[in-house]
Formats: structure tokens, C-alpha cells, sequence
């Protein structure tokens, strides 16, 4: 009965944030003008707006924010810590590395989509290796080879700056870095929103194998579970899902941490349920900052920057919340 | 005839011997109980019988295969675990946690069955736990959480039940009820091996026990011909009485000072 009240809660807040973002932003819309538009009446300037411009980048808000919500939840299932973001392992790190890469090549947009991911998976792999260097079983050595693999790249990302060009190219990197949405277009959704769809339809299919993470890795196996297999799946899927929403928007933190766990605590941790919650939570978290960010100021606040904003504030609820159950 | 035996087993962990050429045999029925001082190798004996880790010499033998050639899914059919540290799981439902024993025969695939759910509350209400099935396992108690993992174990459904330290943590009350209830499986035809640090209550319910000392068995047997005062005594290195009073043997440490 819960479950269904904070799905229905959370779907009336998604729709109504969707009817609020087609109408609010610089060029403000009337309730009569979007009615218009949808009716394919409306003055061209103004079906221009909706459909070229707002449109797409709250579709990529959506997918992106529940993308990034639903790879957060596997990633503290698979490391029992509730206090972990998909950039955990390296995976956003890598990919701003690769994009300022292509960046200082001039790459084409596609280029840089490309880029990105590949950057980004290069240095969960390389964290994979570094993991099997330092031990062979346990989450212990994936954290370390995470948090070496994220120093690596977060140093080389540093060289690309220091490299690139100070007046063209150094601004378009940080710039990408603060994560926007600005430049979705139709034919980047068409490519880029099935893969998502693939990537978040695979994790809730998993729903159960995430549940048996909260077992220690001998219960597991003595349950007849390959459990390293399994977290090496987790991980390459969750990976990849938050490799691809850098490609999309750049890097957007916190959503990630911090949605995972307010869906965990409304709804409760299987995963079957927990998943589609967080990942409806994330969307009309990121759906309403992108909203905020191109609506509050005149010129465009970054949204990486805004759900930094955000994040801030709910990770002391977040905090409160784990003290208040005996967890920190 | 014996349903697990270990055959000549040694094994060695960073250069360190932890256990030399252990051979031991146990049937179904038997109620084994493993006593040892703290880093004689008892953790280890059990994971190499579930097969966990790999012996360096020698070889397990349950039901009369050799554990090195059947899969984890095929052991855990045979082998039900409850390991010594029990990390705190997300709030699961206690009716969750003990779902999870039907883990080795496809459920992580297909969810649980009728078939399935029907043994989940059947342990439930065995091990007095059908009123907590909706409590978030963190909610519970030292002693109500080891009869959640006792169920769980029930669920699996397997002949042989290794409990590492299944006494620790509980109160005596507790352990006297959990002992009780060991005893009654062993009685049923499962084989159940544990390991514990309480001698009096080993005496009372163990069918079979193993002293182990620094990787070795120091003796094995019946508690009568195995406990006694002296060879505890030596075994922990404390001086030690003991005294029998209605069947029941009762131990009492010495005049060690401090």
C-alpha cells in the first residue's frame, strides 16, 4: 500500500514538473499557447521552442536523471554502502577525460559522445586490473583500484586542461565539465535513449541479483551464488549506464547518491521496487533542477552546478536519515 | 557410513600452516561440534569442508563425490552455511532474508515459488518466527536474527548444516534453545557441524566432538571419552574441574590469577 501511495505521489510529481517545464523558462508559454503547439496551431516561433528546444532536453533530463539514479542504487547494493555514486570506480573521471581529449582534438559532437564513453569505461577497466593486482576477492580491492584508476584520470584530465588552448578550447572543457543540457538535440535522443532504456531495462531485471549483495561473499556462495561473476556484470552494466548520461550531459553529481537512498528510504531496499522508484525520483529531480537552471537567471546556470546545489542540502537529509538507523 | 570426510587435508595460507593432514569422517545424524582454542584453525576446517577454499593436500568427500568436482550450486544443495561474522544486510524482511535459502535451486531466475513460500513459512513458524515475518531484519535482536539465519538454512533444505560460532552473541538462554534445537535436526537425519566455545553445553548435545589444536585433532569422539578435565585443561591451558551431576558434566575454571 506505501509503495503504491509514493509511486502514485512520485508520478503526479513528474507529470505535474513535466506540464511546468514546457511553460516555464526564459521564453515563458501560457497553458494556451502549449495547448496550441500540441494541436500543431501555434505560432512557428513558439513550436520552434517546445519541440527543438524544451522538449529533447527534458526527455534527456528524464532519462538521465533515472539513468544516473537507478546505476547509483546498483553501485551501493554491489558495494553494501549506501553512501556510494556511480563515479565511484573511476567511470566519470575517465569520461571527462575522454571528452577533453576529443575536445583538444576537435571532434566533431559525436566524436566527443563516443569519446566520452569509451573514456569512461577505459578507466573502470583499468580500476578492474589495478583491483586484481592489489587482491582477488572482495569489494576492498575494487574501491582501491576505483579510487587509483579516479586519481589517474583525474590527472590526466589535468594535463588535457593544462595542454589545451586557454582562450577556445579550456573554456568549452570546463564548461562540459559543469554539466549542461543546453545542447541535446533530437538525432543525440535517437541514438542515445534506447541505450539507456537497454542499460536500465537489464539493472531492474537484475533486481534480484542485487538484493543478494547485502550477503557477505561467503553466504553467498555457500547459497550457490557466483558472486564475483555477478558483481562484475552489476558493475559493467552500471558502468556503462553512467558512462552514457556523461556523454549526454556531462558530468551531473549527486543525483546518483543521494536519489538511490530517499527511494531506499520511502520504499524499502528489494530492488524489484526500489529501482523504477529511484529511478522515477531521480527524473523528476533532474527534470526540475535542468528546469531551474535554465529558468532562475538570465544566462544559464550549469546544471552540474545546480544539482551540486541540491545535493548539498540532501545529503545532510541523507545523513540524518543513516544516523537516525544506527548506519554512520 | 560417513556422508562428509575429510582425507588426509592440509592447508597453508601467506607460507603459515593452518591445518596438517586432518582426516575425519561424519555421518548423518551426528550432532558434531568443533572446540579449539581462538586461531586453531576451526574457521578454516569449515570453509574447506564448503568447499570455500581449496586444500592444499588431500580431499573432501561429501556423499561420497569428491567436492572439488561439483559446482557451487550443486554444494550449496548439499551444504547450508551460517558463517561467524554476519554483516548487518539492508532492512530485508525477516521473510526475505529466509527466501534467500531457496537461492541454490533457481530462485534468484524465477523468484520464489507456492512450492517455495510454503517451506519459507514452515520454517518460520518452526522457529517461532512467524509473528516478526515483515520485520526489517535490522530491527531484531542478536538472538531472534540467529533464528532468521537458522531458517534460512532450514529453507535450503540441505543434509548437512555447518554453523561457525552459532552460540555467539546469544544469551545462555538462548544457546541452551538453539542447542536443543540442533540436537533435534541432528536427530532428524541431518548431519550438523558447528563450532563453539562452551564445553558444558557441547557435553550435554553433541553427538561427536573434535578438539583441534594448532591445525591438528588433538582427539576425537564421543564428549564422554573426549572431555574430560585433564585434557581440557591442557587443551586450553587453564586449570580446570569438572563435575558430573545427573548425566550432565559441568566444567569450572581454576585458580588462574590474573
Amino acid at each position: 500500500m506505501r509503495s503504491r501511495l509514493c509511486f502514485a505521489a512520485a508520478l503526479l510529481v513528474l507529470a505535474l514538473g513535466f506540464g511546468l517545464s514546457l511553460i516555464i523558462g526564459r521564453y515563458a508559454l501560457s497553458p494556451v499557447d502549449l495547448l496550441h503547439s500540441l494541436e500543431g496551431r501555434g505560432a512557428p516561433e513558439i513550436r520552434a521552442v517546445l519541440l527543438q528546444a524544451r522538449l529533447p532536453r527534458m526527455i534527456a533530463a528524464l532519462f538521465v536523471g533515472a539513468a544516473l539514479s537507478m546505476s547509483g542504487s546498483a553501485f551501493q547494493s554491489v558495494f553494501r554502502n549506501p553512501l556510494v555514486s556511480p563515479d565511484l570506480l573511476g567511470a566519470l573521471s575517465g569520461a571527462a577525460f575522454g571528452a577533453a581529449g576529443a575536445i583538444i582534438a576537435h571532434g566533431s559532437a559525436l566524436t566527443i559522445e563516443i569519446s566520452t564513453f569509451l573514456g569512461g569505461c577505459c578507466a573502470v577497466g583499468f580500476g578492474f586490473i589495478v583491483a586484481r593486482l592489489v587482491g582477488r576477492e572482495g569489494v576492498l580491492p575494487l574501491l582501491l583500484g576505483g579510487l587509483i584508476s579516479s586519481a589517474l584520470f583525474t590527472a590526466l584530465l589535468s594535463l588535457l586542461k593544462y595542454l589545451a588552448d586557454p582562450f577556445d578550447q579550456l573554456p568549452t572543457i570546463i564548461y562540459w565539465l559543469l554539466g549542461s543540457l543546453a545542447q541535446t538535440d533530437w538525432p543525440q535522443l535517437v541514438v542515445l535513449v534506447p541505450l539507456l532504456s537497454l542499460g536500465m531495462g537489464v539493472l531492474w531485471a537484475s533486481g534480484r541479483v542485487l538484493d543478494v549483495f547485502g550477503l557477505s561473499d561467503d553466504e553467498a556462495r555457500s547459497l550457490g551464488l557466483p558472486i564475483g561473476l555477478l558483481r562484475l556484470a552489476m558493475l559493467a552494466v552500471a558502468t556503462a549506464l553512467s558512462a552514457l548520461t556523461v556523454s549526454l550531459a556531462g558530468i551531473i553529481g549527486w543525483v546518483g547518491l543521494i536519489m538511490p537512498h530517499m527511494a531506499r528510504l520511502l520504499i524499502g531496499p528489494e530492488h524489484r521496487r526500489l529501482l523504477p522508484f529511484a529511478a522515477l525520483l531521480g527524473a523528476c529531480c533532474l527534470l526540475l533542477a535542468d528546469t531551474a537552471a535554465r529558468s532562475l537567471s538570465p544566462s544559464e546556470i550549469p546544471l552540474g552546478m545546480m544539482t551540486e546545489l541540491l545535493g548539498a542540502l540532501g545529503f545532510i537529509l541523507v545523513l540524518r536519515q543513516l544516523r537516525r538507523e544506527g548506519r554512520l | 557410513m560417513a556422508f562428509l570426510s575429510l582425507d588426509s587435508v592440509g592447508f597453508a595460507r601467506s607460507g603459515r600452516v593452518i591445518l596438517r593432514d586432518l582426516s575425519l569422517a561424519f555421518r548423518k545424524g551426528e550432532l558434531v561440534s568443533i572446540l579449539g582454542a581462538n586461531g586453531a584453525g576451526k574457521t578454516t576446517l569449515l570453509r574447506l569442508m564448503l568447499g570455500l577454499s581449496r586444500p592444499e593436500t588431500g580431499r573432501v568427500l561429501v556423499d561420497g563425490k569428491d567436492l572439488s568436482g561439483l559446482s557451487r550450486q550443486q554444494i550449496a544443495r548439499l551444504m547450508a552455511y551460517v558463517p561467524q561474522n554476519r554483516d548487518v544486510l539492508p532492512p530485508y524482511s525477516v521473510a526475505q532474508i529466509v527466501g534467500l535459502g531457496r537461492l541454490p535451486y533457481g530462485s534468484l531466475t524465477r523468484g520464489l515459488s507456492d512450492q517455495d513460500m510454503s517451506r519459507v513459512e514452515a520454517a518460520l513458524a518452526l522457529l517461532g518466527l512467524a509473528d516478526l515475518r515483515d520485520r526489517p531484519c535490522t530491527a531484531l535482536s542478536g538472538g531472534e536474527y540467529q533464528r532468521v539465519l537458522l531458517a534460512r538454512v532450514m529453507v535450503q533444505d540441505a543434509p548437512v548444516l555447518v554453523l561457525d560460532e552459532p552460540l555467539s552473541g546469544l544469551d545462555y538462554g538462548h544457546q541452551i534453545r538453539l542447542m536443543a534445537l540442533l540436537e533435534q535436526l541432528a536427530r532428524e537425519g541431518r548431519l550438523v557441524i558447528m563450532t563453539a566455545h562452551q564445553p558444558d553445553l557441547v557435553y550435554r548435545h553433541a553427538s561427536h566432538v573434535v578438539l583441534l589444536e594448532h591445525g591438528r585433532v588433538l582427539a576425537e569422539g564421543q564428549p564422554e571419552t573426549v572431555m574430560d578435565s585433564a585434557r581440557l585443561a591442557a587443551f586450553y591451558g587453564v586449570s580446570l574441574r569438572h563435575h558430573d551431576h545427573d548425566g550432565q558434566r559441568f566444567f569450572m575454571g581454576g585458580d588462574e590469577k590474573s
